[in-house]
């Protein structure tokens, strides 16, 4: 009696990730190297005009000596993968994407000069607002409640923060105002989702068609029509004493707006929430299996409220950056997206803040690089450059993160027995 | 001194249903008392007043010997009322400590959780009451036993003296009973008083103190387990006079219809779950499968209909080769299965009773032309098999996931059993179900066999395996430990092969 031989999924996963990076450094050497001429270099920058941090050289290399490198890194990862194999295999998956990345810019930028810190800085400021949009998506989903409207949450923050802005002439109030935009569109999805248990798909997108409608007309109305309205404060950059002068890192990372260190600071704290105190076990009870919390004395209605509310402060907050710390003024469908953007890297980031923030980044990347390309006048359309961020998006959730896992009542309304 | 519960006149409609009719009920400390009853007796909706998931249209609890209102589940664990439901209240990602404090967080300063704390308070009631249990495990990991343990420990941690449990042995392996039972004797003999819920007669004699048995919403009667006997407790459960062993002639068996050989089947985990096995079953013969679960009986029955992959071996049905077949063609040539699970593999819940009746036949005439359903042809064949089956449900149109247990797996039966078939696989046919449907499903397995139908039944109630079949195989690892007539075959002989001991006085036929 023979039995067939079956080779476990792991081992075979193991395998297609080493051709996978054989692959990586093939394509480095196929795609970039013929285009590239034999002396020209290329030119890392890493100041920027603005900043007061302590100066650092930029970096200048022959570019076919930066591919090679790149593809010899790639290679011998895949060699070692397929030999011996990688005991962390999915660090190096990030290290061999880096290697083409680099590769990519370094071919991009040949005979020219690339800001790298400006890239680093960029990337950041564009990752932040799909950040806020994620965390709205985390608050929600994790108690139970989809919430596909936040698009129309962000849209409506960002109306509010621009007319009472401007009105007030203060970007607190300003701020204040686009969180209490957000926050009532996400108190009528509450009562939709919650109370009258309304599908929570279609509940969502009718907040977004409503906050587009009302938003657009609004804007067209008065807006447009009075500019005085539609000029609001803004917050200006806070460079953050000492670090803002550390070099390359420190003009890029610490010195922003208020908007982004909050955003950076509310990462932590609802990551730290969600898993070490009450509030973040009930909810994430709540949201796995509400009837089990319900029978304990947890009020499942009141946690779904709370949350959900919640989250729409936050992506009123994220409006709110798009208008007080960017644009300062509003137009019509500003968001362009970024809520659903944000919605993707929620789930990129297997529902926690601090994954949202990381899938955030590279969304935000990929959105900084296409910008720059444009600039460089690299010969790919511009179409589709501008496709790239959403690209990621759909490889991402296609293929790295392979099956995250859902709460388990997400999207599901609880009704007493 | 009162007694630590007592229920007056509890009364509780519902649309069209009078669910609890005026019950009366005593509990009095330290005592395990039964609520007998059919599904649908009332006892769940009973203990749902009790603790405060629904409240009463008329009556009222007594705790020791004060009136009380329970609105809520917080003011029952607030009176010391605990309940395990009959589905787990876990959830699953969550480790064993969340689990336990949900709902009533030790807290450190600053507003964090005192993880430490809870997991010392779940080790010190493991250690008091029995109780084995990690409190760092996560839950999902858990097997069912350890999991009902949790949902005991989080009783006790809400220092709840009255417990509930909802059917806590439909869920349990044999084994996994026994430990439970003595985990009960050790609550009781620690203060505690017990509601057991069941409508296993053995188990309710063996346990407890006072049996209440409750029928159509109604208090039928109130006895001990001295006072009477299985007999007694089916005939005030179901109203009428029970068969409790199945009444079967001998019968000669006819041709082979099922022919294993040497199949090899995996588990999930990689592993050989089924190993290299050889058997077959006759036409007009039942071949029963006694085994503790998890010794390849699923893994088996899912490579016989095509469920799961062959490794390696042959499988022959009515003469065709269907070790690669699909589970179309495996039916197609007269297979019908009564899945383990029958709410996940068996029915589709949302669907109406008239849809789950033609799940196998749906394509065929006359239920479909062409592409197109005959709705009124499903429909009346449909009303027939209600008929013909006593499925109680409202209509051909309701949600087969709105029938009780007994009713969904008739719709099963119905709808395997009303075509030709030549072999019976019936899995577990008869967990969790009242003693009326039991007596049911084992007269029609009976029926098929007197037909001429081979019929292999894979049950982890001995009791079930040892009356029905005409010949008991034991498995054990994968392995057949050995075949013995029904005729004669004794409980400790067949326990010995299940615990993987072949004594040389089994007699091997097949």
């Amino acid at each position: 009696m023979t039995v067939a031989q079956v080779t476990p999924r792991s081992q075979r996963r193991a395998r297609t990730m080493g051709i996978f990076f054989c692959l990586v450094s093939l394509s480095i050497l196929l795609l970039f190297m013929p285009s590239t001429q034999p002396g020209q270099t290329t030119t890392f920058a890493f100041t920027e005009r603005s900043s007061n941090a302590l100066g650092i050289a930029d970096m200048v290399f022959r570019t076919r000596v930066g591919l090679y490198l790149m593809a010899l890194v790639a290679i011998f990862a895949g060699g070692w993968q397929l030999t011996k194999g990688f005991e962390r295999v999915n660090v190096v998956l990030g290290l061999v994407v880096g290697a083409f990345v680099l590769a990519f810019l370094a071919w991009a930028a040949r005979g020219q000069s690339m800001n790298m810190t400006g890239m680093i800085k960029s990337s950041l400021l564009r990752a932040i607002p799909i950040t806020l949009a994620a965390l709205s998506g985390v608050m929600c989903e994790r108690c139970g409640v989809v919430n596909i409207g936040i698009e129309g949450m962000m849209l409506s923050g960002a109306f509010f923060a621009a007319l009472f802005g401007s009105i007030t002439d203060s970007a607190w109030l300003g701020l204040l105002a686009a969180m209490i935009g957000g926050g009532l569109m996400a108190a009528l999805l509450a009562v939709l989702a919650i109370r009258y248990k309304v599908n929570q798909i279609i509940a969502g997108t009718a907040i977004n068609i409503l906050a587009t409608g009302l938003t657009s007309y609004f804007s067209s109305r008065y807006l447009q029509k009075y500019a005085e309205l539609n000029n609001p404060a803004t917050f200006s950059p806070i460079p953050l004493p000492g670090l803002s002068k550390i070099p390359i890192v420190g003009p890029a990372l610490f010195n922003h707006t208020l908007l982004v260190y909050l955003t950076l600071i509310l990462v932590v704290v609802i990551q730290i929430m969600l898993y070490y105190t009450r509030w973040g076990l009930r909810t994430r009870a709540v949201g796995e299996h509400p009837r089990a919390a319900d029978t304990l004395g947890v009020n499942v209605f009141l946690t779904r409220y709370v949350n959900v509310i919640s989250g729409g402060l936050i992506a009123g907050l994220g409006g709110a950056y798009l208008v007080l710390s960017s644009v300062a003024r509003f137009d019509e469908l500003m968001t362009a997206g970024k809520g659903f953007i944000g919605l993707a890297a929620m789930i990129f980031g297997k529902w926690n803040p601090v994954g949202a923030l990381g899938s955030s980044l590279i969304f935000g990347f990929a959105d900084a690089l296409q910008t720059k390309l444009a600039i460089l006048a690299v010969p790919i359309p511009s179409q589709f450059l501008l496709m790239a961020p959403y690209l990621v998006t759909i490889v991402a959730l296609a293929g790295v993160v392979g099956r995250s896992r859902t709460p388990a009542a997400d999207g599901v309304p609880y009704e007493k027995s | 001194m009162p007694p630590v519960l007592e229920l007056k006149g509890i009364t509780k409609r519902f649309p069209g249903v009078l669910a609890n009719d005026h019950i009366d009920l005593r509990l009095e400390e330290g005592h395990v008392l039964s609520l007998l009853g059919e599904n649908g007796a009332g006892k769940s909706t009973l203990m749902n007043i009790l603790y405060g998931l629904y409240s009463q249209d008329e009556g009222d609890i007594y705790i020791r010997g004060e009136n009380v209102a329970i609105n809520t589940p917080n003011d029952a664990i607030r009176q010391g009322i605990g309940m395990v439901h009959q589905h787990f209240m876990l959830v699953p990602v969550l480790t064993v400590t969340e689990n336990v404090m949900l709902g009533m967080e030790s807290m450190k300063r600053a507003g964090f959780l005192d993880r430490e704390t809870s997991a010392n308070r779940i080790r010190e009631i493991s250690d008091r009451y029995g109780l084995e249990v990690d409190p760092d495990a996560v839950v999902e990991d858990l097997p069912v036993g350890i999991q009902q343990r949790v949902e005991i420990i989080k009783l006790l941690y809400r220092n709840a003296d009255i417990l509930i449990l909802d059917e806590p042995t439909a869920v349990l392996t044999p084994q996994e009973v026994e430990g439970l039972f003595d985990v009960i004797h050790t609550l009781v003999a620690l203060g505690k008083s017990v509601i057991f819920i069941s409508h296993k007669l053995k188990e309710v004699l063996e346990i407890s103190d006072r049996i209440v048995v409750l029928r159509r919403g109604r208090v039928v009667g109130s006895t001990t387990p001295v006072e009477s006997d299985e007999r007694d407790l089916a005939t005030m459960m179901v109203g009428r006079d029970v068969i409790l062993s199945v009444a079967k002639m001998p019968r000669e068996p006819e041709a082979v219809v099922l022919n294993v050989r040497s199949l090899f089947v995996r588990g999930d985990q990689a592993k050989m779950a089924v190993n290299g096995i050889s058997f077959e079953v006759r036409g007009g013969e039942i071949l029963g499968v006694a085994g503790v679960q998890g010794n390849g009986q699923t893994e088996l029955v899912e490579a016989l209909t095509g469920l799961r992959a062959v490794e390696g071996g042959r499988i022959m049905i009515a003469g065709e080769d269907t070790t690669h077949a699909s589970p179309r063609t495996i039916t197609e040539v007269g297979t019908a299965h009564i899945p383990e699970d029958r709410q996940r593999d068996g029915l589709v819940l949302d669907y109406p009773v008239e849809d789950n009746m033609i799940l196998n036949t749906y394509y065929l005439p006359p239920q479909a032309k062409g592409m197109v359903m005959q709705e009124a042809v499903i429909a009346e064949r449909a009303e027939n098999l209600v008929a013909e089956y006593d499925v109680r449900t409202p209509s051909i149109s309701t949600p087969t996931g709105n029938l009780s247990g007994g009713n969904q797996q008739k719709v099963i039966v119905a709808r395997e059993l009303s075509r030709p078939v030549r072999l019976l696989i019936a899995s577990q046919p008869t967990r969790g179900l009242d003693v009326g449907s039991i007596e049911y499903i084992h007269s029609q397995l009976v029926r098929k066999r007197d037909e001429g139908v081979a019929v292999f039944v894979i049950s982890a109630e001995l009791d079930e395996v040892m009356s029905l079949s005409d010949r008991i195989m034991v498995m054990f690892e994968g392995k057949i430990m050995g075949t013995v007539s029904a005729v004669g075959a004794t409980k400790e002989e067949l326990g010995l092969l299940m615990a993987g001991v072949a004594p040389e006085t089994a007699t091997m036929t097949s």
